[in-house]
């Protein structure tokens, strides 16, 4: 249920930067794992998997959900500007990759603010 | 809290987001980029966009409202032109913000600043920024706000659209930022009246600058005067001038005196010239006409416009259609500044093609030491004056740039300057773009223009690069003036390099307006201009410059048979693929070429060439052979004539020089390979060309004319293959009146008919947003590449309940 707290607290305050990103910067996207891992007691790897499936996640239906809106317009097109060699759903997965990676590096960082998850447990 | 591995998490965090945050060489911020929060997705527009909105400015002085129809095309209905020109900025920027402060990069040399100083091998710094700068183009901006100053209506209206643009540019977050600025990880700047003087300045750069004066000067050297004449003769047999033969000139401008020692003219350089630098297209030009009511069937003239230009994405044009009290103005604008400059009234229309004479020329400057701050001139000794252009560059140092101001112009070549100086000299440029002028008035008056008076009146405000104004009114007035202040020069003035130390070699004055190149109502019942000379030599002045000559002799025969003249027909001529230069060239080649001497690929393709319709169509492969084979035949003349021992650049003559002296001659003297013993005959060098291309062409996949090249319309940075539009089925090319090349041609084409509810048609390969995440990105360009044309919805008052219009925008007074 913890994994599950840090991972739906990460999609939240993941979106937050996506509904405020006139004011907040891309990389408050870290700050949102972070905050969650920071929050939420679980053992730091299992806070990266967390972290990292959060913001993959949710930047997975983001994109994926613009590319829709968008009917593929621009997706087709940036998929051979950017070197993915014209295959959009390649570079759908790596945007969200990029931004799995970053959650995660990030929850793990704030799962170490806690003490040890073992010392309450046992 | 477990310090270390915190401590070390924390590091390897920060630095990830770091690395994904920076700009690595060319590669964009990954991370900055990629998210779907600020990156390239939040440009994905919604196929379903709603564009209508409320906006609000306390700059504005009454409420205005904009009208979007289904192709994006704003019908602004303002109060007046003040606001009007504040929505127009808001409008560019808000569609094509990045292409407009690119294009002012450019034309100011300041592409370092984004690109750094070198793209791959290519150095940004030497071959863009500075070659701008030390021609003078921020010069010629600030002389033009000099100008701007003295004309408060001028000044109001620039200031306008820039309030406007930034209007837009302050209310975005970065992002809402173009893709481009995200790739290239830059963020807009303020826009100013100056950054749209730079851009009617690239204009002239575009179609007034003329960097040819050493290739002719080295040729000339090289030939000698006899033999140049007859490369680079001033007048073509076959041509038809748009002021037609026989017309006679009195002039009033005091004619042009040749200075007493002409001679030194061609004693200099002897040493021959290195500089070469990149030059505009040399096909930057355009086809226009109008025909009178006595040719239409309607009886009201029909006026036709294409000005032929690089094809990019997004499109040098924007469409528009402004509406005041005072005016009802439908056409293309400039994305960067403000009025539309192609386009038509409730009263008029008017259209423009370039007039490609010789503004543009070089002096030598004999500086009396290294330091250069002294010149000979006139027997004395000058002092120089210095201006310094700092060029700021990314990720580097600036480069202070220290350039002479000479008498006649800032040095543009010296030692420093492009290369290292390899004959030790220094040439200072004149051009004419540099004078103080804002041709921004020109089109403002074009814009309200009620009858011919007006439009004179306008036109004369423009002063480069010279244009052929066509003029068609709704009370059957046609008009074509060749409007610009045209330097009064003498023969051959200005095609060489010229002794800048002897005041005798200046320009002695302009051309007095009334005696410019015009007509009026001719009896004919048409006027038209395709970049051919405007006049023969019965002008009295010296023209310069290079100049098309078979579009305007097709346009004027295929014009003085037709009568009873629809849209229709208009449509189909200005989209004609007819190739009259292969018409006159072909009996030629096939009188000479010896087929008994040909390899047997080649008799197939002779007899493709012998069996084709003349016609630059997509399917067909006898234009690809002609053009093959001309150019092959055209190269083997001419080169072991124009290659110097030294290898120093010359430049290449026109084809109708080539063909008009097979024409005469068969033994026209170029003929001849002067590298060899024997004495080649026409005969020999034809056959000898089909027998090379037939070897080229069996190894091309597709002979058809659209299979073998690729037409394409690229995007502005670099042509980016994802946002660029690649191998377009469409025929023309060079000579033919649809002058589509590879990656140039007719960037806007319109067909304007003076009935009393003006019908008009117009296409550009584009489309009216520059986002290439919107599906109105590249809208037009299949119907342009099938020469179809969209209608032009001139949109009234009483309209604004019409199912065409899709979204408003209302701005209002805050």
């Amino acid at each position: 249920m913890k994994f599950f707290a840090v991972l739906i607290l990460s999609m939240l305050l993941g979106y937050l930067v996506y509904i405020f990103n006139s004011t907040l910067p891309w990389w408050c996207v870290s700050l949102a794992a972070f905050i969650a891992a920071a929050s939420v007691p679980l053992k730091p790897w299992l806070s990266f998997v967390a972290g990292f499936a959060g913001i993959f996640l949710l930047w997975s239906v983001l994109v994926f959900w613009l590319d829709k809106e968008n009917g593929g317009v621009l997706s087709a097109k940036m998929a051979q500007v950017l070197p993915f060699n014209g295959s959009a759903i390649v570079m759908m997965l790596a945007s969200a990759l990029i931004g799995g990676i970053v959650g995660g590096f990030s929850a793990l960082t704030g799962s170490f603010i806690r003490k040890k998850p073992a010392s309450s447990t046992h | 809290m477990r310090i270390l591995p915190f401590a070390i998490c924390a590091i390897i965090t920060t630095g990830l987001v770091i690395t994904l945050n920076t700009k690595i060489g060319s590669a964009p911020p990954m991370g900055k980029m990629m998210s779907p929060t600020h990156g390239f997705w939040q440009n994905a527009e919604a196929a379903e966009e709603n564009f209508s909105m409320d906006i609000s400015s306390p700059f504005l002085e009454q409420e205005v409202n904009v009208y979007l129809d289904d192709r994006l095309v704003p019908h602004v209905f303002a109060a007046n032109d003040h606001d009007a020109y504040f929505v127009q900025g808001y409008l560019h920027a808000k569609f094509r913000l990045w292409q407009m402060e690119f294009q002012v990069l450019a034309a100011s040399g300041r592409l370092c600043e984004v690109l750094g100083e070198k793209v791959g091998d290519k150095s940004v710094l030497e071959k863009h920024d500075r070659k701008f700068r030390r021609m003078g183009m921020m010069l010629a901006a600030e002389n033009s706000i000099k100008a701007m100053e003295k004309v408060p209506e001028d000044k109001a209206a620039m200031e306008a659209y820039a309030a406007g643009v930034n209007h837009y540019i302050n209310q975005l977050s970065p992002a809402d930022y173009p893709i481009e600025f995200k790739l290239l990880d830059y963020a807009p700047e303020q826009w100013t009246p100056l950054h749209s003087a730079l851009f009617l300045k690239y204009m002239s750069y575009d179609l007034a600058s003329d960097l040819d004066d050493f290739e002719f000067t080295n040729l000339r050297n090289h030939l000698g005067n006899a033999l140049m004449e007859k490369a680079f003769p001033i007048q073509a047999d076959s041509l038809d001038p748009i002021s037609p033969k026989g017309t006679k000139y009195a002039v009033t401008t005091p004619l042009p005196v040749a200075p007493a020692n002409l001679d030194l003219l061609y004693s200099v350089d002897a040493a021959g010239i290195a500089y070469q630098t990149e030059k505009p297209d040399p096909d930057n030009g355009s086809n226009n006409w109008v025909v009178g009511g006595s040719r239409t069937a309607s009886g009201r003239p029909i006026l036709c416009n294409d000005p032929h230009l690089g094809l990019n994405l997004p499109s040098l044009w924007y469409e528009i259609q402004i509406v005041t009290p005072e005016y009802n103005t439908y056409g293309v604008s400039f994305p960067g500044a403000p009025s539309v400059v192609i386009g038509f009234n409730d009263s008029i229309a008017w259209g423009v093609t370039n007039s490609s004479r010789d503004v543009m020329d070089f002096y030598e400057i004999k500086f009396r030491d290294s330091s250069m701050n002294e010149y000979w001139f006139n027997g004395n000794w000058k002092k120089t004056e210095w201006r310094t252009e700092t060029i700021r560059i990314r990720g580097k140092a600036d480069y202070i740039d220290k350039i002479p101001l000479t008498v006649w112009g800032p040095v543009m070549y010296d030692g420093t300057f492009d290369n290292p100086m390899q004959n030790g000299k220094a040439y200072a440029i004149r051009w004419k773009a540099i004078d103080n002028s804002l041709e921004l008035g020109a089109f403002k008056g074009l814009n309200r223009a009620k009858n011919y008076d007006d439009y004179l009146a306008a036109i004369r405000l423009f002063k480069c690069p010279g244009q052929n104004f066509v003029f068609a009114s709704k009370t059957d007035t046609i008009a074509w003036w060749q409007q610009a202040e045209f330097p009064a020069k003498w023969r051959r003035q200005g095609d060489y390099t010229m002794p800048g130390w002897d005041s005798t070699f200046r320009w002695q004055g302009f051309i007095q307006e009334g005696d410019n190149v015009h007509m009026k109502n001719p009896a004919r019942g048409f006027v038209s201009s395709a970049n051919q000379m405007p006049a023969d030599t019965a002008y009295p002045f010296y023209l310069g410059g290079l100049h098309d000559v078979y579009r305007g002799f097709i346009i004027n025969r295929k014009l003085s048979s037709m009568t009873g003249i629809s849209p229709n027909d208009m449509k189909q001529m200005q989209t004609d693929n007819y190739n009259v230069f292969a018409e006159m060239a072909r009996p030629l080649m096939l009188l000479h070429v010896d087929e008994s001497n040909l390899s047997s690929y080649a008799v197939q393709l002779l007899d493709e060439f012998r069996r084709w319709n003349l016609r630059a169509d997509t399917g067909e492969k006898g234009m690809t052979i002609f053009v093959e084979w001309w150019t092959d035949f055209a190269d083997t003349v001419w080169n072991d004539n124009l290659v110097r021992n030294d290898h120093l650049p010359t430049p290449r003559p026109q084809d109708n020089t080539l063909l008009e002296g097979i024409a005469r001659d068969s033994n026209f003297y170029f003929i001849d390979n002067i590298q060899t013993p024997e004495v080649e005959t026409l005969q020999q060098m034809l056959t000898a060309s089909l027998n090379k291309t037939a070897e080229n062409l069996k190894k091309a996949k597709d002979l058809t004319w659209s299979g073998y090249r690729n037409v394409r319309i690229s995007h502005l940075l670099s042509g980016l293959p994802g946002f660029s539009r690649l191998h377009l089925n469409i025929g023309g090319g060079n000579k033919i009146i649809n002058a589509t090349k590879e990656t140039h041609g007719p960037s806007w084409r319109v067909i304007v008919h003076m009935t009393d509810k003006t019908e008009a048609y117009g296409v550009y390969p584009g489309g009216q947003s520059g986002n290439p995440g919107s599906k109105f990105y590249d809208q037009f360009v299949d119907t342009w590449t099938k020469g179809e044309y969209n209608t032009l919805w001139m949109m009234g008052a009483d309209e604004k309940k019409s199912e065409k219009v899709k979204w408003t925008m209302k701005f209002s007074k805050s």
